[in-house]
């Protein structure tokens, strides 16, 4: 036990991360707080005032990567950033992650032929993210990876339009349904290559709609899956799909054929099966569930991140983070920690 | 007689199953046509309690079970609660009678949970008011206003999960005892947060209102 506890490892996060995904052992297990709204904790700011200035999240993500050792940096705000961009509303809270405002399409039929992808600079908001890219490629010095993020095109029109409409729009408005994919993919694919182009290491391609909580698989193939081929394609970095909660087993397979690197799965996934599913395809990102968090106890983390690891962990091709790609406001820091310090203590390679 | 008896609960099963798979395929030519042929000989209220609630129950587990998708549950409640108005078009007073009882979405501005629930409730023949979003001062007053029996409430995030607790504190503070069922994201992956909040009843699936009205009705909620 001692061995563990006071084993000094070597890798960087980027070393550790880059050899997992090469479906290696690193030294250790790397592991992602995917923290948003916590900084501004950190900061000691209110939500809104924090995510105003990418200068306020590039520092607090720096403290809290070295505050919890884990190995990445996350430059993502939130998922309404982006549809600030198009001319929606973000509505902010005291206690938990922006959400988007009424949806700004609601005639589908009139408004897509008249919709086109905004610019990426003079965004409202998204020149704060590049800021924060900016800054956190520049403190890691290629040792820590940093992650950018964007919503599919598939998905993102959960937001555009809400989720009523754009599920008959995916069933009923086939043409309607590609007319906006088209629109969606050139946006997607600017927004990940400019953040590639500040520094992001990879990029986080949220696609929760794939996942067959949402859709069936066959309707996947049919619409998403061809979405994301296009849309990865011209991502000029690596991406990581991730179904925010929504399960993966079913589309493992399907996901690895869009050109994608990782995948973040559900806390109702079987990681063994899982990793019988992405062997040396897919790196597993996951699956700690966020919610639970919010009342772990300390033996709870502890239990918890040795169940994940001895599932998913050995031979690499696993990172450890939450199931949705972004810790709930509630989770306490002390519940951080010990995931932080279960990691560093029972991560070590080879595996005990 | 029992074998006649026999004949036409089979009869209706394979009704429920045929109509079942119409609603997953998304096929709304076939769901009508087997809710025409079974009101040639049975009522619309028979239709609706044993066909069209066994389907979605179905459905709502199978959605639990991640046998079918979410879309798939919408679009389910959808059609039903389109054939169901149609019905009630031509035949009036066949509505299930229920508790007084209304639907809304706490706070955030994720509608869909909230949809899928009125869809499947007013597919199987209940009345329901849909407050829409609302924040906790206004919905309480609406829900003492209106003298509801029963209440559910939608949320997607974990902020507005835990609000649920101050709603019922309030309404508990004016004497008003409305049943509260809550559903959605938080509720369905940590599977302790409801009975936190003080809720009276959880929903895993959209299916799982069809009971909990059931016993709101009874009083044993």
């Amino acid at each position: 036990m001692s061995l563990q506890t006071d084993r000094q490892y070597t890798m960087t996060p980027m070393e550790r991360m880059l050899c997992a995904m090469d479906h290696k052992e690193p030294d250790r297990v790397p592991f992602f707080l995917l923290l948003t709204t916590h900084g501004a904790r950190e900061m000691k700011m209110p939500i809104r005032d924090y995510f105003s200035n990418g200068e306020n999240v590039a520092e607090a993500q720096l403290r809290m990567q070295e505050k919890y050792r884990h190995d990445c940096l996350f430059a993502f705000f939130h998922a309404p950033m982006e549809i600030a961009a198009w001319g929606g509303d973000v509505v902010y809270f005291d206690n938990g992650p922006p959400n988007s405002g009424r949806p700004f399409i609601d005639k589908p039929a009139a408004q897509i032929p008249r919709l086109k992808p905004p610019g990426i600079e003079g965004a409202p908001g998204l020149g704060e993210v590049l800021k924060t890219t900016r800054i956190l490629a520049e403190k890691a010095a290629g040792d820590i990876p940093v992650m950018g993020v964007v919503i599919s095109p598939f998905s993102v029109p959960i937001m555009q339009m809400g989720f009523s409409t754009y599920i008959e729009l995916l069933y009923r408005e086939p043409s309607l349904f590609w007319e906006m994919m088209e629109i969606n993919e050139t946006f997607c694919a600017d927004w990940a290559n400019a953040q590639i182009a500040e520094g992001a290491t990879a990029i986080c391609y949220f696609d929760p709609v794939a996942s067959p909580t949402i859709i069936p698989r066959k309707l996947y193939l049919e619409t998403g899956h061809i979405v994301a081929g296009r849309t990865i394609a011209r991502i000029n970095g690596p991406t990581a799909t991730h179904l925010a909660s929504g399960a993966a087993l079913e589309v493992a397979d399907d996901i690895a054929q869009t050109g994608t690197a990782g995948i973040g799965v559900s806390a109702d996934d079987n990681l063994e099966a899982l990793k019988q599913a992405c062997k040396g395809k897919l790196t597993i990102i996951g699956n700690l569930n966020g919610l639970e968090m919010i009342r772990w106890s300390r033996g709870d983390a502890i239990f918890a991140v040795r169940k994940a690891i001895a599932e998913a962990a050995p031979g690499g091709g696993f990172i450890l983070a939450d199931n949705h790609g972004e810790i709930p406001w509630h989770v306490p820091e002390t519940v951080l920690s010990a995931v932080s310090e279960a990691v560093h203590r029972h991560g070590g390679y080879p595996l005990i | 007689m029992k074998q006649r008896m026999t004949e036409e609960n089979e009869q209706k099963t394979a009704s429920s199953d045929a109509f079942r798979d119409a609603l997953i395929s998304c096929d709304e030519e076939a769901a009508q046509r087997i809710l025409s042929d079974f009101t040639r000989q049975n009522t619309p209220l028979e239709f609706v309690e044993t066909v069209i609630v066994p389907a979605l129950d179905d459905i709502g587990m199978g959605w639990a079970n991640q046998d079918y998708s979410l879309s798939q549950v919408y679009i389910s409640g959808r059609i039903c609660e389109e054939l169901v108005d149609s019905v009630l078009a031509k035949n009036t007073g066949f509505r299930n009678p229920g508790p007084r009882m209304a639907i809304v979405v706490l706070n955030d501005y994720h509608g869909l949970g909230k949809q899928i629930v009125y869809s499947v409730l007013r597919g199987a023949g209940y009345d329901i008011l849909d407050y829409g979003r609302m924040e906790t001062g206004d919905l309480v007053r609406r829900v003492v206003e209106d003298r509801l029996e029963l209440l559910f409430i939608s949320v997607l995030m974990i902020a507005s999960a835990m609000e649920v607790k101050e709603v019922i504190h309030r309404l508990r503070s004016e004497q008003c005892n409305t049943r509260i069922a809550v559903g959605g994201a938080p509720f369905r992956l940590d599977a302790q947060l409801w009975k936190d909040v003080g809720a009276d009843a959880a929903g895993k699936s959209a299916s799982d209102a069809l009971p909990i009205v059931q016993m709101a009705a009874e009083g044993r909620l």
